[in-house]
């Protein structure tokens, strides 16, 4: 059987939820040049926060065509609180502050994000189960796509495509690209940058919440510690894209996602290579391909595109 | 801002950035946190007040089985201070968390050798944690017992294969090793469940490791075949491209060396894949959390553990009715009796070291029961508790148990002979 279909598959879904949790690092470091390292439990906030609309607030055996979009609704509505929260009382007042600071606090606030939830979150100190959408897999031709997938399959493009729209088309979107070419001249064109600033973080929790839902409808299971690694991953995703730039995520993503898999799957069959070939050599080779595509590109691949800098 | 001193700032935040998260992964793994952990036994039947430390992961993936260790030897102490085994002696536990990470056991292995009340530490659970704590305790000549660890390298020497060599005297172990597990695994895989074909799979621990060579070694020797073999990434749930390979690399049979944080949801991916084929794991994967984490396609999947079923053997009994009834909150887990008797051990070898020194703890007390761990044999939870001259058990008991109907059921049980 050719399995290197339903491997570029499984790169796609991986990457395609790394892109989705990239798109907030890349957004707020465009605007406001800041790593939002808690951007990583913003995600794991979201996807506890849909495990709460499912498992405390609703109903038992509430079918999950209704329970999705409430579960989405409660994902984004504690991530953006999250996120603003974290913005108006940690980063802002640092705004002005030596580059660092806010950098230090966004580590220490991932780290008490974790740990609040490890704490406080009922049966959160080892991993906790996540519904299901039932049904059995879909087989096109070699392909099996499971029925958790479909969602993160439909869902990162929509997202992708709908904050295309709102950075080009809108107002607020095209304020967002005047505050990321310069701060200071947008300010004096009569344009509310804190507004702006407060806007980047929201958007880009929402894609994490999206991609916290996408994650427990695909794995079954969530946990306190899921957002650090994946958003270590994230932040490599928006680098390799091009930090600042919303495709260059999304891409970004994918590739990173699709190197992983196809490490895992193929280098073992390189002759010689049988011994860097497992999944526990993956991250190496993402790694290396980071650095290739750094050293040949240092803005990332698609780094360039100033003006869609949002 | 001119546009090249923009992006030479970039460069400059991303490589802080890389060197801070760097650090920050350094720092969760080294960060400690739940050290007031320790449960302090009541009871005081005056006298000396003897401490016995416990290591084992009281939060993270693993706590469910460190917190089953954990209690049970809170329970041994609190049974030993009721009976008042060691007259003039009351025994008191301090319970540290390792997380299951190597650095946090050795802090915790200092830790532990600076108190001078501590006479003795049941732990850990991880074989990778041991290696990082057994130096440690045997320069202090402190005596470690661990209910869980099934490398044989830990008693055997790192060359166990050829040259049996004791590393440290100071260790002694309730549990059996992978040395027998593994191949016992293979020996029910091939003959009982008469699988030929074998993917295998592990997580590059030195547990993990370990149990997957000692089962192919033994598993190829009976005639099967590997279909293939890959190692995980245990940071990471998505299983995706493995599950791929297993599938196409027509196995009938999968066998994991790791634990039930990546197995559970390996096994969900293996047969989400479309390979509808049996787990088999040791007693890495033996616990509730496992069922529950590899959800319903998990009926099937096989685990071997260390002695007969706890809940069946009548020695243990009393055990499960005096844990029931100290109403601990988490359960006693694979691990339970073996923890207990572990405790027992250091209680016993404290009774001999008292006895000897007419009921007066001697000012070598850490040298002596060390020494008298060696020759401690009673009737325990787990069955006849004794050691051999490497300081393994002499019990050497496995069951393979199946996941039926969302819960551990034992298949069969007895030992590997060779």
């Amino acid at each position: 059987v050719n399995e290197l279909p339903q491997q570029l598959v499984n790169g796609l879904l991986l990457g395609s939820m790394y892109g989705l949790v990239a798109i907030g690092y890349t957004m707020v470091y465009g605007i406001v040049q800041l790593i939002n390292f808690a951007h990583g439990e913003i995600f794991m906030t979201g996807a506890f926060g849909a495990l709460t609309i499912y498992v405390y607030v609703l109903p038992d055996g509430t079918s999950m065509w209704i329970a999705l979009p409430l579960m989405l609704i409660g994902a984004a509505l504690v991530s953006t609180t999250i996120a603003v929260g974290a913005e108006r009382f940690a980063y802002r007042p640092l705004r002005s502050a030596p580059r660092l600071a806010p950098l230090i606090t966004a580590i220490g606030l991932s780290l008490a994000l974790q740990q609040a939830v490890w704490a406080w979150y009922p049966e959160a100190k080892s991993a906790r189960t996540f519904p299901e959408i039932p049904g059995g897999a879909f087989e096109i031709g070699s392909v099996t796509i499971q029925t958790g997938d479909v969602f993160l399959l439909i869902a990162a493009p929509i997202s992708m495509a709908v904050l295309a729209y709102f950075v080009m088309k809108t107002r607020t979107g095209r304020g967002m690209q005047a505050t990321a070419q310069d701060p200071d001249t947008a300010k004096l064109m009569g344009i509310n940058t804190d507004r702006i600033i407060v806007v980047a973080f929201a958007l880009g929790a929402i894609f994490a919440a999206v991609g916290g839902v996408a994650y427990g409808l695909k794995y079954g299971q969530i946990d306190f510690r899921m957002g650090f690694i994946l958003g270590l991953k994230a932040f490599t995703a928006a680098v390799l894209g091009g930090i600042g730039n919303i495709y260059g995520a999304m891409i970004g993503g994918v590739v990173l996602g699709i190197a992983e898999t196809l490490a895992t799957a193929y280098i073992a069959d390189i002759p010689g290579m049988d011994k860097f070939g497992s999944q526990s050599w993956a991250d190496v080779w993402a790694f290396v391909l980071l650095i290739l595509v750094l050293l040949f590109r240092p803005q990332g691949l698609l780094g360039e595109r100033v003006a869609d800098r949002a | 801002v001119p546009r090249k001193g923009l992006i030479v700032r970039q460069r400059s935040l991303i490589a802080i950035t890389a060197a801070l998260a760097a650090g920050a992964l350094t720092l969760t793994a080294c960060g400690s946190r739940d050290d007031s952990a320790g449960s302090d036994s009541e009871g005081s039947g005056g006298g000396t007040t003897v401490v016995i430390g416990v290591d084992a992961p009281l939060t993270g993936d693993l706590s469910a089985l460190g917190l089953g260790i954990k209690n049970s030897v809170d329970l041994a102490a609190k049974t030993a201070n009721k009976e008042k085994t060691v007259e003039g002696v009351t025994f008191k536990v301090e319970a540290l968390d390792d997380q299951a990470q190597p650095s946090s056991g050795q802090q915790n292995a200092t830790k532990l050798v600076a108190d001078k009340d501590v006479l003795g530490v049941v732990g850990p659970l991880n074989s990778s944690v041991a290696e990082s704590m057994q130096k440690v305790f045997d320069d202090a000549k402190l005596v470690e017992v661990s209910p869980a660890n099934t490398n044989p390298a830990l008693t055997q020497g790192t060359d166990w294969q050829k040259t049996k060599t004791r590393p440290y005297k100071s260790y002694f172990r309730t549990a059996t090793t992978d040395a027998i597990q593994g191949p016992f695994a293979a020996q029910y895989v091939y003959n009982d469940a008469k699988k030929k074909k074998v993917f295998v799979i592990d997580d590059k621990k030195t547990y993990g490791a370990g149990l997957a060579a000692t089962f192919t070694e033994e598993f190829k020797k009976l005639g099967g075949k590997i279909a293939g073999t890959e190692h995980i990434n245990p940071d990471t749930k998505d299983f995706s491209a493995v599950a791929t390979k297993v599938k196409n690399s027509g196995a009938d049979v999968v066998y994991y060396g790791g634990e039930y944080p990546q197995a559970g949801p390996l096994s969900k991916q293996i047969k989400a894949a479309g390979a509808k084929i049996p787990v088999v794991g040791g007693d890495g994967i033996y616990s509730a959390d496992f069922i529950k984490l590899a959800g319903a396609s998990g009926t099937g999947d096989l685990a071997t553990s260390v002695g007969a079923p706890v809940e069946e053997l009548p020695s243990a009994k009393e055990f499960v009715a005096n844990y029931k009834a100290a109403g601990y909150k988490e359960a006693f887990e694979a691990y339970g009796g073996y923890s207990y008797d572990s405790a027992w051990a250091i209680i016993e070898a404290v009774k001999k070291v008292v006895e000897d020194n007419n009921g007066k703890l001697p000012s070598d007390a850490r040298a002596k029961v060390t020494a008298a761990m060696q020759n401690v044999s009673f009737d325990g939870v787990t069955g006849k508790v004794s050691f051999d001259e490497y300081g393994d058990a002499t019990n050497k008991q496995l069951t393979v148990y199946s996941v039926e109907k969302g819960a551990w059921k034992a298949v069969k049980s007895g030992t590997y002979t060779g």
